[in-house]
């Protein structure tokens, strides 16, 4: 495959494990379940936003698994509220440390704020708290953790479910095919708000991840970072296999790992010659029943979905109409 | 800015505006709020404060009221003292989370401008949307009048964050025959305000020097146990709340009580309401005083915690109550009034007939000739035995 | 608090549900789930911690002499083994 625009791998600090940082700020005794691939995006989200951050959780697996009263897995200050509205709280404790600062109640660095939601929290039910959090330009940082489904109520469809995948309100049946619709596009969402730092993650590389996160917490106003989270239990792949799979969503341009600066799209990493989807899909029994048809279906819309991409990467100038606009008078 | 605020004048004003000031002189810091009819005047003249730097708080334009609650929750959690309001259909919206602030413990204030629920759509003035929200474990009030609105505004917030109380309280105010009526207000100057509510120390808040976690999840074995700390804090908010407004009545002269009676001496037949509306009866109890009628008026202030004792009291020397609800319990065998009034006095032995009336609803005036002819029907009733479980006052058909 | 969680009285529980002592999980040892467990070939470990670093339970830890081996969290999930550069990790049964 030919190598597409001026697209450059982010240089990084560091590529070793042993020189990131031990301290663990998501505990183990969480009760996610055994080769979870969210609970590991999340203690390393948690390493990379650093000592003095504040996070508002949406319900969702990471939120059950991590606060059953007494226990609490989180080392930061933590709250959750719903299952809506983690950007709305969000939005409150930033306002809330904007007037605190300014009063000079503050003791200590202003806490940086991130609210963590799932992709139904996210992109369903959660999508206006966020559209409206992003819109008035809160300085904050969204993690969506997608694992592509409602896990934690047993596995059901969410507007981020990819097309043909087996859940239990979207299974497969004599009249249909899995799940309908297209995966929607969260982070084109994001973009569209104008804000000035958008990126997809994800625990197959956790590095990109890590750094990623550090850029979005230290961008002033509002971040999105979409996070593939690979589920073992709702996608029925192998626990052993969570990071591989996560892996092959990349190399199979499934899952792209791209940032967006300021409207201007960028590769984290470049994958020079594609996997077939399938190499993706077999793995997972989730899409276990997707014959010849669906298959080439997602073969080729994944292609041109990658191709959108890639143009982007290239465009002289970015579609980009930022919220922060400079102080007039 | 329209008004300057001058300590001890009277000084006519909407009460929409006086609740404003009062807001910002008790130096609300987080102020979270989505317009609608007929709370918009409060949420105008707070943004034009504080774009006017006259009010040192956060504004935050949420995109509808579910968010105004929970941002309120974020920014009570962050440790901001925090105030919305809304009516009606925005308070339906809120519903869900407004359990959880009150769970949460969060001193958080907010101004119900009463409005009757859809459907169908009316902007008009009723209890309806406050009393969708009974069970939702906030300190509740209902004010009468514009100097109620003001004053209690600021009470609220000495008494939400006390720490022997730290709940959430609504101060209802009917809507529209309130929040746009102009009414002569006697206001107090900052420094009486600030030697009065000190600032906000919060019990526990998201802090990196001291994290905590918020909201964690509670199984069978811990749940009841939970809401029983939740009902035991609102039962017992009834002391601070009684030690607050008698600081106020020394420091203003005006004193208030969580029942208040209306030439209830000697008085046989009591009418029962909450709001403005008891202004109205008044003048009709004056009107039945006249021609020689022991007829009396109880005002309930206090909504939640409900004042049993206080209630009970109130009634005690009168054979007929007739309970007027600015809401209507569909299905139900009582209104919400009637069904609290008629629960407090369940227990006694000897208790007068309640009758209960549906008045107002969906911003129906209400005169005091209506509540003569309410009273009328409802001692006819009484003799004979009720016909009905209650009585919609006022329907045509 | 000496008393097991799920007898605390109502006057017991911390205001508003609140947890104020941080990562008070550790106390449930998830390691009683797993049914087989990462063993380490430590003439082929080359002590690179990518092991440490992609396991979901923070379930390894590193041992003085620098190699890496599991702490009492693991689940058994496997993902080191997959993941270990060398292959120097395999999974045998609990017990073995």
């Amino acid at each position: 495959m030919d190598k597409f625009g001026s697209a450059e791998s982010t240089k990084f600090d560091t590529y070793a494990s042993r020189m990131m940082p031990r301290e663990e700020y998501f505990t183990s005794g969480h009760r996610s379940c055994q080769g979870c691939g969210e609970a590991l995006a999340v203690r390393w989200v948690c390493k990379a936003i650093g000592k003095d951050t504040i996070i508002a959780h949406a319900t969702g697996c990471m939120e059950i698994v991590s606060s059953a009263i007494p226990q609490t897995a989180w080392m930061h200050p933590w709250i959750h509220v719903a299952f809506e509205n983690t950007s709305a709280v969000a939005s409150g404790i930033d306002a809330a440390l904007n007037i605190l600062e300014r009063k000079g109640k503050l003791k200590g660095p202003r806490p940086k704020v991130v609210a963590m939601g799932g992709d139904g929290g996210t992109s369903d039910i959660g999508l206006q708290a966020l559209s409206g959090a992003l819109e008035r330009g809160h300085n904050f940082t969204y993690v969506c953790w997608d694992n592509e489904a409602y896990m934690n109520t047993g596995i059901q469809r969410s507007s981020a479910t990819p097309f043909g995948a087996m859940t239990t309100t979207s299974p497969p049946g004599r009249r249909s095919i899995g799940q309908k619709t297209w995966k929607k596009d969260m982070v084109a969402i994001a973009v569209a708000h104008g804000i000035p730092y958008v990126a997809t993650a994800s625990p197959g590389y956790l590095f990109d991840l890590y750094f990623k996160i550090r850029k979005a917490i230290e961008t002033p106003g509002p971040a999105y970072v979409h996070v593939l989270s690979v589920c073992p239990t709702g996608w029925r792949s192998a626990t052993d296999l969570s990071v591989r799979l996560a892996r092959l969503a990349t190399e199979t341009a499934v899952f792209p790992l791209y940032e967006v600066v300021e409207g201007r799209h960028r590769l984290t990493v470049e994958v020079p010659k594609l996997r077939p989807v399938k190499d993706y899909l077999k793995p997972q029994g989730r899409f276990r029943h997707l014959r010849e048809p669906e298959i080439d279906f997602i073969q080729k819309q994944t292609l041109a979905n990658y191709e959108l991409l890639l143009q982007k990467c290239k465009s002289s100038f970015p579609e980009f109409a930022p919220i922060h606009l400079p102080q007039v008078g | 800015m329209a008004q300057k605020m001058t300590a001890g004048k009277r000084i006519g004003m909407e009460v929409s505006i006086a609740v404003s000031y009062a807001v910002q002189l008790s130096r609300a810091e987080a102020i979270a709020a989505y317009p609608i009819t007929p709370q918009t005047h409060i949420v105008e003249h707070l943004s034009s404060l504080v774009a006017n730097g006259e009010l040192e708080a956060e504004f935050i334009t949420v995109e509808s009221e579910h968010s105004a609650m929970s941002a309120s929750i974020g920014s009570a959690a962050a440790g901001a003292r925090t105030y919305t309001a809304t009516s009606s259909q925005g308070l339906a919206l809120m519903h869900e989370i407004l359990f959880i602030a009150s769970a949460m413990r969060f001193p958080i204030v907010m101004t119900v401008a009463n409005r009757a629920l859809s459907g169908p759509l009316s902007i008009w003035n009723d209890h309806g949307d406050i009393m969708a929200e009974r069970d939702i474990g906030w300190i509740q009030v209902f004010v009468e009048n514009g100097q109620e609105a003001f004053d209690h505004s600021i009470m609220a917030f000495k008494i939400a964050e006390d720490h022997r109380v730290l709940l959430p309280m609504i101060v209802n105010l009917d809507g529209f025959i309130l929040s746009h009526v102009v009414e002569s207000h006697q206001l107090l100057d900052q420094e009486t305000v600030d030697r009065f509510l000190p600032p906000l120390v919060p019990y526990h808040r998201l802090d990196p020097a001291k994290p905590v976690t918020m909201g964690a999840f509670a199984m069978p074995e811990l749940y009841t146990e939970m809401k029983m700390a939740h009902q035991m804090a609102l039962t017992n908010s009834y002391g601070p709340i009684l030690e607050v407004w008698r600081e106020w009545g020394a420091l203003t002269g005006r004193h208030y009580q969580p029942v208040e009676t209306y030439r209830t001496e000697g008085a046989k037949v009591l009418l029962l309401i909450m709001g403005s509306l008891a202004e109205v009866a008044e003048t009709a109890v004056d009107e039945l005083q006249a021609l020689g009628e022991p007829v009396g008026l109880v005002k309930l202030r206090l909504w939640r915690p409900f004042p049993f004792e206080e209630l009970r009291k109130a009634v005690a020397g009168a054979d007929l109550v007739l309970v007027c609800d600015r809401a209507l319990s569909l299905g139900g065998g009582a209104n919400p009034v009637l069904a609290e009034v008629r629960s407090a006095l369940y227990p006694l032995a000897v208790r007068p007939q309640v009758l209960g009336y549906t008045v107002g609803l969906g911003g129906r005036d209400v005169q005091p000739a209506d509540f003569i002819k309410l009273l009328r029907h409802g001692q006819a009733e009484a003799k004979q035995g009720p016909s009905q479980e209650f009585f919609m006052y006022g329907v045509r058909g | 608090m000496s008393k097991s969680w799920d007898q605390w009285t109502w006057q017991e529980i911390e205001i508003g549900g609140v947890l104020t002592e941080p990562g008070s999980a550790r106390a449930y040892n998830t390691g009683d789930w797993r049914s087989s467990r990462p063993m380490w070939d430590k003439k082929r470990c080359i002590k690179c911690g990518i092991c440490w670093t992609v396991c979901p339970e923070a379930g390894i830890s590193e041992e003085p002499d620098g190699y890496f081996d599991m702490n009492t969290y693991c689940k058994g999930c496997g993902i080191c083994v997959k993941e270990c550069v060398t292959g120097c990790i395999s999974m045998v049964l609990e017990g073995e």
